[in-house]
This record gives structure tokens, sequence and C-alpha cells, in this order.
């Protein structure tokens, strides 16, 4: 017996119970573990279109709701008349302290976001830390001359309709690069018309540049 | 049914799948690469207003004009001013790197007080009063000894205001030793002085040439104004043709339209042997030589004495036969050389090797000018100039005291205006020389050094360190920690050029005379005080007559003194243009004895009278070592992307450094394939070079464009000073050479040295 045993040791037999056993569980578990992959799949799925958006932005409000429709009507040459060019083709930007307070040097009339304005900035001296929707990377060079003076562009194909905008809207700050929603576009999967003015990822400035121009630009341009 | 570990997996992995059908992975991605952009701790300067401020560069005698934008007070870039006359709108690239040197982490903050041993690094912070005193005391001491004639003050230069002022001081306290780092400058003035018989530098106008033979000179490789000499560059192929002779295919040769290798030393004999063929094959202007130059012809002098003249000086000695034997140019080439300069409408010969910081001999510099002198284009557009001293620095006689009228009859330290160096002006590298040699105390007791850096820049560091050894009392005025600032036993620290009020004149080599205005631009940084100011208030400290001589609240009212009639311009645009040799009437240039241009130049003194040594003739100069053990011959050279003189090279240009130039703080020499094959070295070999003077290690760089049996090694390099970003980075090239005085003038004349290299 033992000789024979040792001479076929391959063909010992095994039981046909402890081969159907691991089987069965597995197909019992597999579906188990099939839900569990799908309950994962649908909870990131759900949250990452969902949640993750919202929990991506923080929200601010600018230190001073501003009304840009109330000032164009005070204004004559309209946007430029605080966003203008300087003698040398440089763009102001949004107006420092100084120049505001060309007409805010005292409280003129009733509304209490301008008196927050004179108390809080005008008569300490202070500049207002805005929040610019459209605060780009400092890698980047953008020159408005070219884009305003040079194509002929409105401000508000870029910058959206915001000189008729009666209110500031909440500064919604990606929490991971400082800079504003507005750049990626409200919608995560970037489609559909951008709300407030034109997305400005590089993307789609090159995506412009390419239906106006025929070019996406080389890199040089804007990375000098 | 169990919930297991396997159920936490498959969860884990429909919570990654499902991700990647969401914006998660995608926009975190991007999210995160701009996060890492704005890392908190990485350093930015603060955001606000910017504009611009116009004012000069003075990192080297270039002077152009720059335009330096600031954010707020912090200035970010410099950049070229367009309607400069100069530099028109370009910068090199020391230019461009000027803010490292504002805010470079090599500043001296404050004045300072040695503690340690000297060079040892150990300093303490003292008051502007405090340093102001010490310094005074040791002078007002000195003077009180009767020994005015002791102290030595180092300048980086003699022309512009701030010199005058030192030079002012020295005379009212009584001291002759107002001293000038070397620079073929000097030779190049000597020239001129005794050919033209005007003091001033020599211009070129190559803007309008057309025809540029060089001796060596590294006209695109920092020369002159670097920044004017690359937009020459730029428009060179319309009209002009470059050639340049040098023992090295250098950037300078390499972008001319010839190059024609030569043994070096021997510019002088070729530039004799062009002249032979000129005059054999009367190629010369015959007009401008018979008319305006003297001592072409042989001559007879008032007591009837025949007189050599060089015409037949270089027939008898110059023929190319014999040149090519010297310079190893072959004579069919000479012949070219010389047909090709003669034939051109504007030719012009300027020599000088390298930057024109290097020094040079008087004869080759002769040699050279005569040739512009033969082609008839001196003084001419198109040709080369006098430019005079810009006269704008007038100011009332000083008086003087008993002392000093008494030390400032004792003769000069380094020699220059002694009978031995008659025509000689400055001659600084003698100074380690004399005072090695001197026994006992040493002839100068106390040194002042301002925008020099000599323990660098003087030929054989050793001799230079233990010459300042013996002096006891060494002042630096230095903006930055360089060796002889940290060798000192006080630094009493500049402004840097941002930062302060100061008068550029015309750059040597150029023909428009100009002088720029650099003003501060930003505030100062530190605790420093400019030295114009510290002069001033030094004189004050000194009171009696040399206080007198100093009328001045500052520096800057004296400079406002001194500029008056430009003041309103320069403040306004940076430059101001003066009279220069194109108003001056053609017949008034020539201020020698006779009038004219002097090929025989009368005013050369000589102490044998033999009309060879008056001529300008070839006179080998002479190079130390012994051919037998040591058979190669060390040259160094100059680049642009490097800061060769008493400057630090900042960290932006050492980044542009090629990787057969400096590779991991080792220096590479260059050699030719065939002399490295012959010894047994290959690229890359690491050896011990060694001079009569000293020894380093080196790396080898094998080049077919220096001549077999040359080695040659960049300047700027073996800095043991300033900050980590320069230290210890090669060699210095001073090191290993010394200098070699030339018998006529006293000048360095050194420009090689034989050198042996042996395996590390
Ligand atoms: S050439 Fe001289 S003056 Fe001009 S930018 Fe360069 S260092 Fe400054």
């Amino acid at each position: 017996m033992n000789t024979n045993d040792q001479q076929h040791p391959a063909s010992h037999p095994a039981s046909p119970e402890s081969g159907d056993a691991p089987e069965k569980r597995s197909n019992g578990s597999g579906w188990f573990i099939l839900l569990f992959f799908i309950i994962g799949f649908i909870g990131s799925v759900l949250s990452g279109w969902l949640l993750f958006p919202n929990m991506l932005y923080s929200e601010k409000e600018q230190p001073i709701d501003f009304n840009h429709e109330l000032h164009m009507g005070v204004v004559y040459e309209g946007c430029q008349s605080c966003h203008y060019f300087r003698s040398d083709g440089s763009f102001s930007g949004i107006p420092d302290l100084y120049s505001c307070s060309g007409c805010h040097q005292f409280v003129q009339g009733t509304d209490p976001e301008e008196e927050k304005f004179v108390n809080e900035y005008v008569l300490p001296n202070k500049e207002v830390p805005w929040l610019v929707y459209s605060k780009q990377p400092d890698c980047v060079f953008f020159s408005h001359a070219a884009h305003v003076k040079g194509a002929g562009m409105d401000c508000k194909t870029c910058h959206g309709d915001i000189g008729h905008s009666t209110h500031s809207r909440p500064y919604q700050e990606n929490r991971l690069t400082g800079y504003s929603r507005d750049i990626w576009g409200y919608n995560i999967a970037r489609l559909g018309e951008a709300k407030h003015g034109m997305r400005m990822k590089m993307n789609d400035c090159a995506d412009c540049h390419e239906k106006e121009t025929g070019h996406k630009g080389y890199c040089f341009q804007c990375h000098q | 049914m169990k919930i297991d570990r396997r159920s936490f997996i498959s969860l884990g992995v429909g919570v990654i799948v499902g991700s990647t059908l969401t914006p998660v992975p995608w926009k975190l991605t991007d999210d995160i690469s701009i996060w890492t952009q704005n890392w908190p701790w990485t350093p930015v300067p603060k955001d606000g207003p910017d504009s611009y401020k116009t004012s000069v560069c003075t990192l080297c005698p270039g002077g152009c004009g720059i335009r330096v934008r600031k954010i707020v007070d912090r200035a970010v870039k410099i950049d070229g001013l367009p309607e400069h006359p100069v530099s028109q709108g370009k910068l090199c690239p020391l230019g461009h790197s000027g803010l490292q040197f504002l805010y470079g982490p090599s500043r001296v903050k404050a004045p300072m007080k040695r503690v340690g041993k000297r060079g040892e690094g150990k300093w303490q912070k003292i008051t502007w009063e405090e340093a102001i005193s010490a310094v005074t005391g040791k002078l007002k001491e000195l003077r009180d000894e009767q020994k005015p004639h002791t102290v030595a003050w180092v300048a980086g230069d003699d022309r512009g205001t701030l010199p005058q002022l030192i030079y002012r001081f020295l005379t009212a306290y009584g001291s002759p030793n107002f001293i000038r780092p070397p620079t073929v400058q000097d030779a190049y003035e000597l020239a001129a002085y005794l050919m033209q018989g005007q003091q001033g530098t020599v211009g070129f106008d190559i803007e309008n040439a057309d025809h540029v033979l060089s001796f060596g000179t590294g006209l695109f490789q920092g020369w002159s104004s670097p920044a004017r000499m690359l937009s020459i560059y730029g428009k060179m192929h319309d009209n002009k043709k470059f050639v340049q002779i040098e023992p090295r295919l250098s950037d300078t040769a390499a972008k001319a339209h010839q190059w024609v290798p030569i043994t070096p030393g021997t510019e002088g004999a070729l530039a004799l042997g062009i002249a032979h063929v000129m005059i054999r094959e009367s190629l010369y202007n015959e007009a401008f030589v018979s008319k305006w130059a003297f001592g072409f012809e042989d001559w007879t002098d008032d007591s009837g004495k025949r007189h050599m003249g060089f015409k037949n000086l270089v027939l008898k000695d110059y023929a190319p036969e014999i040149v090519a034997e010297i310079t190893s140019v072959p004579k069919p080439m000479i012949e070219k050389l010389a047909r090709q300069f003669a034939r051109a409408k504007k030719p012009i010969a300027v020599s000088g090797r390298g930057q024109g910081h290097l020094p040079g001999s008087l004869d080759e510099c002769m040699a050279v000018h005569a040739l512009n002198a033969l082609a008839g284009n001196i003084n001419q557009p198109g040709g080369v100039s006098v430019v005079a001293e810009p006269d704008y620095a007038k100011w009332p006689e000083v008086n003087i005291d008993k002392t000093a009228s008494k030390g400032l009859q004792n003769a000069r330290v380094d020699g220059a205006g002694s009978d031995q160096y008659p025509n000689a002006r400055f001659l600084l590298h003698r100074l380690p020389e004399v005072i090695n040699s001197t026994k006992g105390d040493s002839p100068v007791q106390a040194l002042l050094v301002s925008d020099a850096n000599p323990l660098y820049t003087l030929p054989d560091t050793q001799a230079t360190k233990a010459a300042l050894d013996k002096i006891p009392f060494l002042v630096s005025f230095s903006s930055f920690m360089d060796e002889t600032a940290s060798y000192s036993d006080y630094i009493l620290p500049d402004h840097v050029f941002l930062e302060s009020y100061s008068d550029v004149p015309t750059p040597p080599g150029t023909v428009q005379p100009v002088i720029g205005l650099s003003k501060p631009v930003v505030r100062p940084q530190y605790d420093t005080r400019p030295v114009g100011n510290l002069v001033i208030q030094m004189a004050k400290a000194m009171g009696s007559f040399v206080e007198k001589a100093f009328a001045w609240k500052d520096y800057q009212a004296y400079l406002k003194d001194a500029l008056k009639d430009h003041w309103d311009q320069l403040e306004k645009k940076g430059f101001a243009f003066i009279k220069g040799p194109q108003d001056i009437p053609f017949t008034d240039q020539f201020n020698t004895t006779t009038g004219k241009f002097e090929f025989y130049p009368s005013a050369r003194n000589n102490a044998n009278g033999k009309d060879k040594d008056i001529l300008p003739n070839f006179t080998k100069v002479a190079i130390e070592g012994e051919s037998g053990q040591l058979p190669l011959i060390l040259v160094p050279y100059d680049s642009i992307r490097l800061a060769g003189g008493e400057i630090g090279n900042p960290p932006f240009m050492t980044k542009t450094i090629d990787e057969t130039v400096l590779l991991d703080q080792t220096v590479f020499v260059e050699i030719n394939p065939k002399t490295a094959r012959k010894m047994g070295f290959f690229e890359g070999d690491r050896v011990r070079l060694s001079t009569p003077r000293g020894q380093a290690e080196v790396k080898l760089h094998l080049y077919e464009g220096v001549e077999p049996g040359v080695v040659a090694m960049p300047r700027g390099f073996g800095h043991t000073a300033y900050s980590k970003y320069l230290t210890d980075k090669g060699v210095n090239f001073n090191k290993l050479i010394g200098p070699i005085e030339d018998p006529m003038s006293g000048l360095n004349a050194a420009w090689g040295i034989r050198a042996n290299i042996t395996k590390a």
C-alpha cells in the first residue's frame, strides 16, 4: 500500500464535496462584492458631480458691494472712465483708492455701502482689497491694449455684462488655487455657455484665438 | 454572506472607477498643479503699481542707458534705454544682471571693523561716526608725523567727478598717491598723447568705418561699451569687414569675417609688417602723411643730427618674410592684410587684448596706431580720434599747508612720473613689488581702496597679499564683500549704482563724447554711504586746510556744481552731449611740438636717445619662465558672459557659462588637441597647471581654436570672497601670472606666462 501510494502520488482522488464548496461560496460573495462596487461607483459618480464642485469653492463677499449700473449712469465714457489705458498703453485695471476718492472724499448719498467705503477705506487711506474675478497667475502675460484697441473687442465679451450689474456677486474662490471660479467656469464640465463672461483657462484663450485668427498662438506670446 | 475585506476593496475600486467618470481627478490635477505655483513659502515680491526710472549702468565703463522697472519701491527688471546715444537700448548680460548686485547676498550692510585676523572674516558692526573717526584718526596721525605721502588711494577710475574729488582730498592732505588700476587704456592714452599730443581716450568710429583690423581686441566680448558693440555686430554684415588677428579663435574671431592666428605677443610686429607693405607698395595716404605727419621720412634736428624716420625703420626691419618668421603669419597673408586695409575707404586698426582690461605694450599700441595714420584715417568720421578729457569738472584751486606741500613733493610710491617712467601716470602693478622689496616700514602706511579690488585683479595674488600684509592700515569702500574688502581693517560700504548719483564719462573707445548721469532708482537698501559723501565728511573731520578745500554740503551738491551746464538735461534724459573731436577743426587736433601727427614722437622720453627706441618698434615683451621646464604658454581670455574685473560675476551670468568652461567648480583650460596628444592628455583630464607664479588644478578642454603650445584660461573665476554663489569656482588667472614691465613705459605688458601641465 505504502509503496503503491508512493508510486502513484498524483492519482490520489480528491473528494467531490471539497471541490464544490468553494465554488458555491464564491458565487454568493461575488454578487455581494459587485454590490459594493456599484455602491462605491454610484456614490463616487454622484458626489463627484454634485458635491465636489460645491466643496471645491469657498464663497467670499467683496469688501464693498459695488453698483456698476449706478456708476455707469454718472460717468461719461463708459467702462473707460474708470478702467482706462495709461499713456504708455498699459491698462489701469481696477481703480485705486486715489481714483475713487476723487468723487467719494465724503459720503455723498445714502447708500450704506458708500458710507462703509468712505469710513473704512477713504478716511483711513486704505486700498480696498477687491477680489478680482479674472485674476490670472503671474506667469500669464495679457495685454488689454492688444485686445481692446488692437482687435476692437468689447469689455463684456470676456468680462460679461458686468457694467450693468447692480450688486457685486460673491467671489467663489478655489480652495486649492485661490483663483476665482470664473476662470474654470461655473459648469464643472466646462460645457455650454459660460456664465459671467468668458472662461479664462489657457485653452479658452487658444480656442478663441483659433476661431478669430486661425491660429492658437505661440507659447511665448502669453508666457513671456 | 458576510461583509469582509474584499467587500471594502470592491467598494474602493468602485469609488475609483466611478471617480474617473467625474471631473474630480482631472480638475484636482489641474488645481494641484496651480497650487504648487502659488505655494505660500515660495518668495514672491509684493505686487503693486509699476513705474520706470531711467539711469545709467556703471558696472563697467560702457555707461549704457538703462530703464528700470519698479513695482512699488522694488526694482524688478533692468532694460536698455532706447534713446541712449551709445548703447541704443542694448545691454550686456552684466547690465541685465544688475539687480543681483543690489539685492544679492554679498553686500556689506553697515560699516565694519575687523576683529579677527586679517581675512579671517570676523567683523564688528560700528557706527558711521566711529568708522569715519577711525580713518581720519589714522590719517591725522600720519600727517602729524609729517608722513602724508605714505597714504595711497586706489580708485577704480581717474575720470569723472568722484576721482577728482578723491584727488582733491589727497592733494589737500598732502599725498601724491592717487592710483588707478592698470588697463590697456594706459598704453592707448600714452600712445595718443605721444603721437597726437592730446590727453584723452582713443575713440574708434566703428559705426562709420568699413574695415576693422583688430589686433586681438575682444570687440564682441565686452570691449569698450559692450552694448554698443553688440548693436554694431547686429548690423555689421551690411557694409563692414572685420579681421581678427589673435592666437585663439575667440568669440570675436568666430564672428569676424576673417581670423588670422598669430604667435601670441607678436601683434606689434605684424602691424609693422603691414606698414612695410603699405609703404613699399605706396598704398598709404600720401596726402595725409606728407602734410600732417612728422617723422615719417628721415629728418635732421636743430643740432644737425640725422634721425631715422618711420619709413626707413619699417622698410629695413619689417619685411614680410622677417615678420612671417616672428609672427608665424605667412608672408602672402601679411601682404593681403595690408592691401585689404589700405584699399578700404575707412579702415580702422585697433589693438589691446580682450575687453581692454588687460595690460598692453606701448610700442604695440603705437605700431597699430601708426597704421591708422598711414591710412590717413585720423580724426575723421569713420576713423580714430582722441576724445579729450571732459572739462566739466573745474573747481577753485586748493590751498594747501606746509605739511601737504612737503608731502606732495615726494615721489609717487608706484614710480609713475619718475625719471625712470616719465610718461606713465599710474603704475599700480608696481606697488606690491615696491612694498615687498622695501626693508623696514612699508612706504605705504595707509591704503584706501574704492571701486577697485586689487587683491583679485592685480597680477600675482600672492605678492599682492604679502604687500597688503605690510600695510598697517587698510580701508575698503566696497559695497561688496570682495577680496580686498574682506582683507581690510575697516569697510565703509558705498551705495551701489542703483542707489546713488554719479557721473559717467564717455566710455573709452567711443568717439561722441557724452556724459551720463547715474541716479538713485531705489532708496538705499542698507546702512551705506556714497564714497563721495564720505570724502567730504572725512575732509570736514580732518579740519584746517583739508576741510577748506571742500565747500560742498555733500557729493550731490558737488556733482551738481560740476555739471551745472548740463544738470537739467542730465536729470531729465540721463545723458548729455559735450564737445568732441568733431567740434574741433582738424588743423587744431595735433598738439605735439610739431603740430602734426608724430610717427617719431618727440615727447617720448628716452634715456639712451636711440631712434629705434623712440619710433614705434617691435620689442618682444619678455615672457616669464624657462621654456625647458615649462613648455607651454598660458594666456588669458575674456568672455562677455564673465565679469573678469573688480566686480564679481553675478549668478545670472554664471548660469550661462558652458560646460566646457566651468563644470562642478572646476575651470577648463583650452589646449590644442595636437599638443594634448603629444603630452598624452585627453578631453576632460584633470591636470595640475603650474607657472612660475603659482599652481592650480584645472581640467583640459581640447580645442582646435588655440595655437599649438598655448593654453588659454578664462578671466573672472577663482574668487575667494563675495558670496557662496561665486567663491571657489575655478581659478583666478591673476594667481598664475606676474607683471612684466614694458621697459619703455613701465606699464605692465605681460600677455602670458610659461606653464606646464602634469597629471593631477
Ligand atoms: S556694457 Fe557695461 S555699462 Fe553697459 S550694461 Fe553692460 S555692464 Fe552696464
